[in-house]
């Protein structure tokens, strides 16, 4: 079907105040609307190390089908996404590298953290695993299993949807907004 | 079925061989580690045995045991041609960690030396690049060792170089190769 083909569709006469039935309009304000198009606009940037990767991977293909909760658009670059899911196991080793991409990450952002290695090391409880990457990023969700099933993840993003709807801000602008409040705490004891 | 391999080793060997043993097919010899690399050697290139194959090369800590020596390094020596297989072992002591390296032998032992280093601190002395593999660089201690507590992390701050080790020019070469130029 073209753009030309426009004879199947009926005739509808132009809305004027006095045609237009009255669902048609409702009144919210702005931070409403937007939190609204945030939540159902996530875009995934899987930081996949493990088997929940493989996990994730179902869950964006067409079983599960992500699509269906707007957050299918898996963007492989921290600049064009807004939503961190870590699936899988991270070793000191790859910390720094976490943390670098979390921060190139533009804000508004979330991390969902998913499976127990990412949430606290899991079984890994030995010299090289980080024991939950809460530790050098804020976490807004986390998933528990091994892996989790794709339903848990699901609902984790549901979870999340519900809390960018509620407004309720995200653990980043928590621990941001903490960080902020001690500097210039420490100004004001300096001074 | 492998008669002859040990028969091989101890004509050219004799007593420095510490110990042969035979366990179900399973062939081990224990060699001192000053002839070691000699051995190794003689493996690849005595066309008898022609074990053009190391499969591995690790390490065990006998510390529980109350071993003496500490450790030994165990090579896995594999043949294509005959198919059979030797366990090489050497003792290390603790006081003097050092192995000759076998990397001028196979090349493939680059890696799995660098392993022993990093989980035993066992090092190799003429390896081309002596340095930790799998932990990175502001670990402290090595993991394997049996008094190395199971659960002491070593935290790192910024990210490890992983390129280190190619050359200038091998980069030149792949930056030539790829679409995208790789940043400096």
């Amino acid at each position: 079907m073209g753009l030309s083909d426009d004879r199947a569709r009926p005739e509808v006469p132009p809305a004027t105040p006095d045609t237009a039935p009255p669902e048609s309009v409702f009144t919210t304000n702005l931070n409403k609307m937007v939190r609204w198009a945030r939540s159902g606009s996530l875009w995934p940037l899987p930081f996949g190390t493990a088997c929940c990767a493989i996990e994730f991977m179902s869950v964006v293909s067409s079983h599960y089908d992500l699509a269906r909760f707007g957050a299918e658009v898996v963007r492989f670059s921290p600049r064009q996404s807004d939503m961190m899911i870590v699936a899988g196991t991270v070793v000191d080793k790859q910390a720094p590298i976490l943390k670098l991409i979390y921060e190139q990450m533009s804000s508004p952002k979330w991390v969902i953290s998913m499976g127990v290695c990412a949430s606290s090391g899991g079984f890994y409880r030995a010299y090289h695993v980080m024991q939950g990457i809460d530790e050098i990023i804020p976490v807004d969700v986390y998933v528990p299993g091994c892996p989790p099933t794709p339903e848990g993840l699901i609902y984790a993003i549901l979870k999340l949807q519900e809390k960018i709807e509620r407004g309720d801000p995200s653990h980043y602008q928590i621990v941001a907004e903490r960080e902020a409040a001690e500097a210039r705490k420490q100004q004001l004891v300096g001074a | 079925m492998a008669e002859y391999i040990a028969e091989n080793l101890r004509r050219r060997f004799g007593d420095a061989l510490e110990r042969v043993s035979d366990e179900r097919g399973d062939l081990t010899v224990w060699i001192d580690r000053a002839r070691v690399h000699e051995l190794l050697e003689h493996c690849k290139r005595d066309p008898e045995l022609d074990f053009c194959f190391c499969m591995d090369v690790t390490a065990v800590d006998y510390l529980p045991l109350g071993g003496s020596p500490r450790f030994a390094v165990v090579y896995h020596l594999y043949s294509l041609r005959t198919g059979n297989r030797v366990r090489v072992k050497a003792g290390v002591p603790e006081n003097d960690p050092v192995m000759p390296t076998a990397v001028d032998v196979w090349k493939s032992t680059d890696w799995f030396e660098r392993e022993v280093y990093d989980m035993f601190g066992i090092r190799f002395e003429g390896h081309p690049n002596m340095k930790r593999i799998l932990c990175h660089k502001d670990f402290q201690g090595h993991a394997l060792r049996k008094d190395y507590p199971a659960d002491l992390r070593w935290k790192l701050a910024s990210p490890d170089d992983l390129l280190d080790e190619i050359s200038s020019d091998e980069m030149q070469r792949i930056r030539s190769r790829v679409s995208h130029p790789i940043s400096e």
